[in-house]
């Protein structure tokens, strides 16, 4: 995956360029808006990652501009403005996802790499298959090894977005704005405890556990071949 | 700028001299219209008059000839009036009539002239004016017919000084209530500026005096008043921000620092590294947390936050964070029961408001549990209205807050003593309060017997919804809802 950052501070953009090359992906990096959008708009890139103060013009003004000229590049707007209204803003002006200032590394690899997947055309999918578990987005019912598995509206709702994202890391967060279409911290991991039962429905009587907890970072549904 | 400058700059002066200029206006143009009509009247019924009297004495002569005249002006001289009358023979000599002399411009006149002429009265002879008409006779006769029209000019001159007195009082009075009304006015304002100068010398202390008349001098020191209210609000909030920035979050901070230094110091394998780094970013998520947090607060505490969402339904709400928070509590033996009749709908931040309930069930969950009985290890949610408010009412059955204590448990950073030991900010009231100041509402806490029971109302915001409040609108949605909803487990 080709990732081009635009951010000006050379710390900060040094940083994630690093860490993306060890998560294996490869990155570039351009320090502020109008490099950013040259770059952007000159050769292809999988995700952006675009912060939103940035000097000669501003992030949003850049992602405006690239959509503008027809790059459909998914961004995801980094900002240290993180209230709901700043988030509301940066979304509208078509970033496709918003992260605030600080944030652990583990969620922006996260969200880039949903961000990517977003990207390519498997979306209107009917049917997810993860290993022997399928889920039908048409009658969505949920079966494993034929067996149907009965789950509450909000279980399936967290099911179907693990297994679009399946074999991809999903942050707590993540879950929570587009699960619950909360975009506050619920202080309290409640998270955990919608996971552990839907775990407890899809995973308990089966030998091979599918969903997974990935420690430090959220949860990943697969089934250990992808 | 003297006192005295200042009265003449005032609106209230300025509005009165335009009110004394248009009134004047519209007298003078009143007084000179009547004037001028009367005028007219008066002067054709001179003429009129003349030339009734003409026409009579023509009579005579046609009948009598110029004895019949004489005989007849010399019948109507006698009687006193404003009629003049005088018959001249052909050398100007007076034959008879009740004016004395002839000029020699009324002699050679022809038809209407108007004259000066003197007449006998108080004690001595006038000048008056008079109109006449002159009509030559056969045999270089002539017959002079007028009226005396002193009482003409006279009115005219009544007039005249009415108008002049008139125009002058209306002057005198009106510059006089300007002026008046000016100092009353400037007075007022002088002392609300004294006023606020010595409030905010004191730095807020003190409020401008209200006199309760409600007029809008009155008003505008109530909001004189509210500005104040609000910027010692302000100032106040930075104050404790700061404080407990210094406070709350250099701890942490310390902590943080001291673990680092901890690990450096005692060395140890790569085991124990890893250990103290995962220890450092777990704190430092923390004070992100609270960080954002404090911002968040503060951010809607300033107002530079307006609410301008769309409706939403809170009943929904409530619904969905109760859900989120089902699992939690159940695995804390506790229940979440909503219950509500269907209220209006709300103008606001869908997100901070469902993150206010978060916040409640959080704390429900937290302080509700281990004080609970069997019977009662439920925690309810109600929601209800309350006029144009509805109130959203969370209650658990803990240990619930000392009625002593409840005003501090609100304050930012609060964790009261019983609290120290769990997880936390401290600052989740303070955001519920927040949120709910910023919808019109605000926050109480009750006694639940046992239990804490905290009480957070918002505004229907719109006036439209306040007016539909018992209409149509609102029990046609009773018939769509249920009225009881319930998430039970």
């Amino acid at each position: 995956m080709r990732v081009l950052i635009i951010e000006d501070d050379a710390k900060t953009a040094a940083y994630l360029e690093k860490a993306l090359k060890e998560s294996g992906h490869s990155a570039e990096v351009a320090s502020d808006g109008e490099a950013g959008l040259d770059a952007a708009a000159s050769s292809e890139f999988d995700v952006l990652i675009v912060d939103r103060m940035l000097p000669k013009q501003n992030g949003l003004a850049v992602i405006q501009a690239l959509r503008k000229s027809g790059v459909q590049t998914p961004a995801l707007v980094l900002s240290a403005l993180g209230a709901v209204d700043d988030r509301v803003q940066g979304l509208r002006a078509g970033g496709d996802d918003y992260l605030a200032k600080p944030f652990a590394f583990s969620e922006l690899l996260a969200r880039v790499e949903a961000l990517a997947r977003r990207a390519s055309p498997e979306e209107s999918t009917s049917r997810y298959v993860v290993g022997d578990l399928v889920l039908d987005r048409l009658t969505h019912k949920v079966t494993r090894k034929g067996e149907s598995l009965p789950l509450q509206p909000r279980e399936y709702r967290l099911l179907e977005y693990l297994m679009k994202h399946a074999g991809q890391v999903v942050t707590r967060t993540m879950l929570l704005e587009n699960v619950w279409d909360y975009h506050f911290d619920p202080q309290t991991n409640v998270i955990d405890v919608h996971i552990s039962r839907l775990r407890a429905k899809i995973d308990k009587n089966f030998e091979t556990p599918l969903l997974q907890t990935v420690r430090g970072a959220g949860y990943m549904i697969g089934d250990g071949v992808a | 700028m003297t006192v005295s400058l200042k009265l003449l700059r005032t609106t209230a002066f300025r509005l009165s001299l335009l009110y004394v200029a248009i009134f004047g206006a519209a007298g003078a143009a009143v007084i000179a219209y009547t004037y001028w009509n009367a005028q007219t009247l008066v002067s054709r019924q001179i003429d009129s008059t003349i030339e009734a009297e003409l026409r009579g004495l023509a009579e005579q002569y046609a009948v009598g000839g110029l004895q019949r005249l004489s005989q007849t002006i010399a019948e109507r001289s006698a009687t006193p009036g404003n009629s003049l009358y005088l018959l001249t023979d052909e050398k100007a000599g007076r034959v008879v009539g009740n004016l004395r002399t002839v000029s020699p411009e009324l002699w050679n006149a022809l038809g209407q002239v108007e004259f000066a002429y003197r007449r006998p009265g108080g004690g001595g002879f006038e000048d008056r004016m008079a109109i006449v008409s002159v009509v030559r006779l056969q045999g270089g006769f002539r017959l002079i017919v007028g009226r005396d029209v002193e009482e003409r000019r006279e009115f005219a001159g009544l007039i005249r000084s009415a108008a002049l007195w008139g125009l002058a009082t209306l002057l005198i009075t009106g510059v006089g209530v300007g002026l008046f009304v000016g100092r009353r006015l400037l007075q007022r304002i002088e002392n609300l500026t004294r006023q606020s100068h010595g409030i905010m010398a004191a730095g807020m202390i003190g409020r401008v005096a209200l006199d309760g008349s409600g007029d809008e001098i009155d008003r505008l020191a109530a909001n004189l008043n509210g500005m104040f209210d609000r910027i010692e609000r302000l100032m106040q909030g930075l104050r404790e921000v700061s404080d407990n920035i210094a406070h709350d979050l250099k701890t942490p901070l310390n902590r943080l620092r001291n673990r680092a230094e901890a690990a450096l110091r005692e060395g140890g394998n790569a085991q124990h590294y890893e250990e103290a780094l995962r220890d450092t970013i777990e704190e430092g998520d923390e004070l992100i947390r609270t960080f954002d947090a404090l911002l968040n607060i503060a951010h809607m505490e300033a107002g530079a936050r307006s609410v301008s969402g769309a409706e939403f339904d809170l009943c929904a709400v409530a619904r969905d964070a109760a859900e989120l928070y089902e699992p939690v509590a159940e695995a804390h033996g506790l229940s979440i029961t909503v219950t509500g009749a269907p209220v209006m709908p709300i103008t606001g931040e869908r997100q901070l408001i469902a993150q206010a309930i978060a916040n409640l069930l959080d704390n429900a969950i937290k302080y509700g549990a281990p004080h609970a009985s069997s019977e009662t290890r439920g925690i309810a949610l109600d929601i209800a209205q309350q006029g144009p408010k509805v109130e959203i009412a969370i209650s658990d059955h803990g240990a619930g807050i000392a009625p002593g204590q409840r005003g501090k448990a609100l304050e930012r950073f609060v964790r009261l003593e019983a609290s120290r030991s769990k997880p936390g900010s401290g600052l989740g009231l303070s955001l519920v309060a927040a949120v709910a100041r910023l919808h019109g509402g605000d926050v109480r806490l009750e006694d639940n017997n046992p239990g804490l029971k905290v009480v957070f109302s918002v505004c229907g915001v719109n006036t439209d919804a306040e007016q539909s409040q018992n209409s149509e609108a609102i029990i046609a949605k009773e018939h769509e809802m249920n009225p009881a909803i319930s998430v039970t487990t």
